[in-house]
């Protein structure tokens, strides 16, 4: 009577089960549950589960060197007889699937956020960054250097160069810098370029407000008004 | 006694690269160093008339790299001064002629015997630029107090930068006093919060350096020129002197502005 075969895949290989029953029947079903698909099997690690099967060494021997026919490893073998366990150990096979550690990662976080790049550094003359996200500087944007990103753009410092924020039509895409005072300011499709500054330069956040594109300051004491682009 | 090679670079044209490296040239040499100026700028020379030498030309630079003759006998060597030698460029021939390998080839040959070697760059940001960089140990930035010329030298710390031979030190020239007071004109702090280097020198306009042009004398030998003093400055700060900068920002003249004004009332 033919026993029972389970294959479960895991981490470790392939987990193969046997039912219980008489050996003289397992070990043949076994090999023709293996034959009925030869591409799957080969090249796969076997960690045999055979339960309560008493084998002896040599039983264990002539299955290692079957599946070894088959193209398969044999790893491991797990079983509650101590007899099985004795001859594993003597012919160099484990006994144990290793427990495999799962390390928190501390990275994840249920936030999801999204992706942003980060530039420690001042952008000269002549420099561009172009990402899909948002865009982080800190440092300066001298003129003549650009960002273009499909997100936000902050830069914690001045930004003095020409930024396109929103680059893909995402039209809640906003600007912020310590001192805002681009060459030429994007938002989506819309253009504003700064009027001169006069007196000290205060954090500033630009965004698009019914069509318009508004600058204030980073803490408004009052509320912000919409007017044509120009700094409150 | 191993050479330093000094590249003097702007990115702008006609900012004074070649004035500045024909004075800072004599200046050493005047405090006894030995210093070779190698002009770069191919196609397009004038270090050798800036410095007066353009009469005694037979080899220059392309005629070593092509191997018509020896680095020696492309070195002329300035009369007035003991230890001051000019590579003239070619003339006749453009930036192609000459490689990144090559100068630094003929800088490490150069090394030795010599104190400094200063680099004329051509401007601009291509094969020219790129040849006058290649052996560079410090690259000496020199721009005007003026918004395009300050946006090109950012242009070309960046790039300095990008191939870790920056940042430079910073010279700025031409800077009118007057015009910085009245607010027309950017001041030494606006130069320093864009471009971020060290500064190295600050040379007023001055007719002087026109008129030294012209004669093949530069002003660095004039010591009544004030550009002149600003280049001995300049020499000093590069052999570990501290000098202290002068104030161009034309407080000086609103000093004497209102004594003339007080005298002017009757006030004491």
């Amino acid at each position: 009577m033919p026993v029972s075969v389970n294959v479960k895949g895991i981490h470790e290989g392939l987990l193969i089960s046997l039912d219980e029953g008489n050996w003289e029947e397992a070990f043949p079903s076994l090999l023709e549950h293996l034959d009925s698909k030869p591409d799957f099997f080969f090249g796969a690690k076997a960690i045999l589960q055979l339960g309560g099967y008493d084998l002896h060494a040599a039983d264990l021997a002539a299955l290692r060197s079957a599946l070894a026919d088959r193209g398969m490893g044999l790893r491991t073998v797990l079983s509650i007889n101590e007899a099985t366990l004795r001859a594993a150990e003597s012919l160099g096979i484990e006994t144990k699937v290793p427990k495999r550690e799962v390390r928190e990662s501390p990275f994840s976080t249920e936030l999801q956020g999204s992706e942003a790049i980060f530039l420690h550094q001042t952008l000269r003359s002549g420099n561009s960054i172009r990402f899909s996200g948002h865009v982080v500087v800190l440092g300066d944007v001298n003129p003549g250097a650009e960002i273009v990103a499909g997100g936000s753009v902050i830069v914690w410092g001045h930004l003095r160069g020409t930024v396109h924020a929103g680059a893909s039509g995402e039209e809640g895409s906003v600007v912020c810098a310590m001192d805002l005072s681009p060459t030429q300011l994007r938002i989506a499709a819309y253009v504003a370029t700064s009027p001169p500054r006069r007196g000290k330069s205060l954090p500033e956040i630009a965004s698009l407000r019914e069509g318009r594109l508004v600058a204030e300051p980073w803490n408004p004491k009052e509320k912000p008004k919409a007017d044509d682009g120009v700094r409150e | 006694m191993a050479a330093k090679v000094l590249t003097i670079t702007s990115g702008k044209g006609g900012v004074g690269k070649t004035t500045a490296t024909a004075n800072i040239g004599v200046a050493l040499a005047s405090l006894g160093q030995k210093v070779v100026c190698i002009d770069s700028d191919i196609g397009l020379r004038n270090l050798d008339v800036v410095l007066g030498l353009e009469n005694r030309i037979v080899y220059d630079l392309v005629d070593v790299v092509e191997g018509r003759a020896r680095l020696r006998q492309a070195m002329i060597k300035d009369k007035r001064l003991p230890e001051l030698y000019l590579i003239p460029a070619a003339q006749t021939r453009d930036k192609t002629a000459v490689s990144p390998s090559d100068m630094i080839r003929i800088c490490d040959e150069l090394r030795p015997d010599m104190d400094w070697v200063l680099i004329d760059s051509p401007a601009g940001i291509e094969r020219g630029f790129r040849n006058a960089i290649a052996a560079t140990d410090t690259a000496l930035i020199v721009t005007n107090p003026e918004v395009s010329a300050v946006r090109d030298a950012d242009r070309i710390i960046g790039l300095l930068e990008a191939e870790e031979k920056g940042p430079g030190k910073l010279i700025i020239n031409r800077i009118k006093p007057e015009l910085v007071e009245r607010g027309d004109m950017l001041d030494t702090a606006d130069v320093l919060e864009i471009l971020a280097i060290e500064l190295l020198g600050l040379i007023p306009e001055d007719e002087s350096v026109l008129i030294a042009t012209n004669r093949g004398n530069p002003a660095a030998l004039d010591m009544k020129s004030k550009a002149g003093q600003a280049f001995r400055d300049i020499a000093k700060r590069l052999m570990g002197e501290k000098v202290p900068f002068p104030s161009l920002d034309g407080t000086d003249n609103l000093r004497k502005k209102l004594s003339r004004l007080i005298h002017r009332t009757g006030a004491a």
